[in-house]
């Protein structure tokens, strides 16, 4: 009785197993529309990506050098994971250096709107990295994740640019110490 | 004696009025397609999948028993709480911790003689296209919206084309208060769920900035606890929502920055919602949109009257709300929904040749017309034209023939053009050698 039982299950094993191997992999909706918003990239002369396994094109990096701005002269790095929902949800993005910025805070978390509350379907991959370079162009004090970051800016604009030229350096601005991001 | 025909008769006039309905035609039916000398033993062969067995699934898989349907799987990963015996009557205080798929089917077999209800007690992600493929008809009285893009999606990608029997109707219940909805798919012929995901209202997000910094309501406070106060300070490894002690780690540190603000009404129940997104449950809702789809699959399966979903309306809306309202209407079919209006179409290709001359045939190809296309198969890249980076990772795919790339018969590819803003074709790969 017990063998027949244990002779069945691995029948059903190998059965399956070979269901497994006969199944082709079908293109999901979320690559098929990374790979659409990659090809659709303009990136300019300020931007570049990285993609650490170009089989996988859901998680890349993107590097930002600003051109003009008070972060003119860095060099910032967001690390991309876009879920398998992708477009219904947003990619996540994180800033992978400690800066010195109003709305991206040190745990690199950034505030745009588009990431999260004000993501539709029709956003592309293109529509965030221009909204991430526009954060280095006009950094909002509206919008704070760094409080005092925002504080500072607020209160004194001169101020704030020379704090965020003291950061980009890896100094520290008011006792927390920030990574170099000077190229 | 008496007894025994006396249960006999009983048994049969379980059956009488329902026969009638079904076997003969009525001022609606459609003549040409109904048959109703076979139609009872047609049903009662009918493989019918319910997925779901919670406050709409008992509902549906009672109905559908006494509907004339004799094989009905059903599949539920919950287990009983005590909280769903209020309204999911198939469940006793005994049954608090069992499955519901197994608890359910084990009541309606009891209940209606005749009828077979496989339980299975899992995910629908845990089966493959095989295991869907053997029925005629999909039920479901789900209460996520991921759960049904799945199954839809599941069901849309099953069809082949040229056989008929791949073609599976799914009528969806969903419920949510005092209203609800029951709609019918004819997966490819009729919008999908996919198509429809506009009709569900999404969970109104709060900025982050807003949790952060400044914010107004109870809700916020708790949304900060979840989101913020959980990662910072990761007081148990994973967050589990159903774990009493985990909602009232949040709760307590929802209220403290409640109290900081001055905002009142962060409760424990409000915490508990908030976390879980808790929609409130309603007897009387579920068992109207029950009823409205086994109606649709009585009608589906028999033909004895004309069934939502073909070729005009296929959604009805149901309001309790303000007195009882209901409108039936047809949602449309969109044309760039990924899951139905994207396909894979055949594409037949010499598996010696390298990846640039099929790159290359593209442009040629009267189905594709592409002159820079950007190919890619379920976890691999073959040729990326932008941006840069990429484009120079994937150029030595080029001269690699699509054997050497690991392509095979039947596989999908998808292929974009920035050309097109709009064109994301899939193909499935036929291999010919010319």
């Amino acid at each position: 009785m017990l063998k027949i039982w244990s002779m069945k299950k691995e029948q059903q094993k190998a059965e399956n197993e070979g269901a497994a191997a006969g199944k082709k992999k079908k293109v999901t909706a979320a690559q098929l529309r990374v790979q659409k918003d990659l090809s659709e990239l303009s990136l300019g002369l300020t931007m570049r990506t990285e993609f650490p396994d170009p089989d996988d094109i859901l998680s890349f990096i993107l590097y930002i050098t600003p051109d003009e701005g008070m972060y003119n002269g860095g060099r910032f790095s967001f690390s991309f994971n876009i879920p398998p929902s992708f477009p219904h949800e947003p990619p996540k993005v994180l800033c992978r250096e400690k800066i010195y910025h109003p709305n991206i805070d040190l745990e690199g978390k950034v505030c745009l709107n588009i990431l999260r509350e004000d993501w539709k379907p029709v956003l592309n991959l293109n529509a965030v990295i221009v909204g991430l370079q526009f954060l280095f162009l006009e950094p909002n004090a509206s919008d704070p994740l760094n409080k005092e970051a925002a504080e500072d800016l607020r209160a004194n604009r001169e101020g704030f640019k020379r704090n965020v030229k003291i950061a980009m350096s890896g100094g520290a601005v008011r006792g927390e110490v920030y990574e170099r991001v000077l190229i | 004696m008496d007894a025994l025909t006396g249960n006999i008769t009983s048994e049969q006039d379980r059956w009488k009025y329902l026969d009638k309905i079904r076997t003969r035609p009525g001022p609606n039916t459609n003549r040409q397609v109904f048959d109703g000398s076979n139609v009872v033993e047609y049903m009662s062969k009918m493989r019918v999948l319910v997925i779901g067995a919670g406050g709409l699934g008992c509902e549906i898989l009672k109905n559908l028993s006494m509907s004339g349907f004799r094989d009905i799987h059903v599949i539920d990963m919950d287990t009983i709480d005590v909280s769903n015996l209020n309204r999911q009557f198939l469940f006793r205080q005994a049954d608090v911790g069992k499955f519901k798929a197994e608890v359910a089917a084990e009541f309606v077999m009891k209940r209606v003689k005749g009828v077979k209800i496989t339980p299975y007690n899992c995910k629908i992600q845990d089966f493959d296209e095989d295991f869907y493929m053997q029925f005629q008809l999909v039920v479901c009285g789900l209460d996520s919206i991921e759960a049904r893009r799945w199954i839809n999606s599941m069901l849309v990608n099953m069809v082949d084309e040229e056989v008929e029997d791949t073609y599976k109707p799914m009528i969806d219940g969903g419920t949510e208060g005092f209203k609800g909805q029951a709609r019918v798919i004819l997966p490819t012929v009729t919008s999908c769920i996919e198509c429809q995901l506009d009709m569900h209202a999404p969970r109104a997000a709060v900025p982050l900035c807003t949790l952060a910094s400044i914010p107004r309501q109870p809700e916020h406070c708790i949304e900060w606890a979840h989101v913020i106060a959980w990662e910072n300070e990761k007081p148990f490894p994973k967050l589990d929502n159903d774990d009493p002690v985990h909602i009232n780690w949040l709760y307590q540190k929802a209220l403290l920055r409640a109290r900081e603000f001055n905002i009142p009404g962060v409760t424990y129940s409000l915490t508990q919602g908030v976390v879980k997104n808790i929609i409130p449950a309603i007897a009387a809702t579920n068992s109207v949109i029950a009823a409205a789809c086994c109606n649709e699959a009585l009608k589906i399966a028999s033909n004895c009257a004309p069934f939502l979903g073909f070729p005009d309306n296929n959604y009805m809306m149901y309001s309790g709300n303000d007195s009882i309202y209901t409108y039936t209407f047809k949602h449309e079919k969109k044309d760039d929904c990924p899951v139905c209006g994207n396909l894979a179409r055949e594409l037949t290709v010499d598996p010696t040749w390298t990846l640039k001359e099929l790159v290359d045939s593209f442009a040629t190809r009267p189905e594709a017309q592409l002159k820079k296309p950007s190919i890619r198969a379920e976890g691999k890249t073959l040729y990326m034209q932008s941006p840069p980076g990429l484009e120079l990772q994937t150029r030595p795919n080029l001269e690699k023939t699509l054997v050497d790339l690991g392509l095979e018969e039947r596989q999908e590819i998808g292929v974009t053009d920035p050309a097109f803003a709009t064109v994301m074709f899939k193909f499935k790969l036929k291999f010919a050698i010319k």
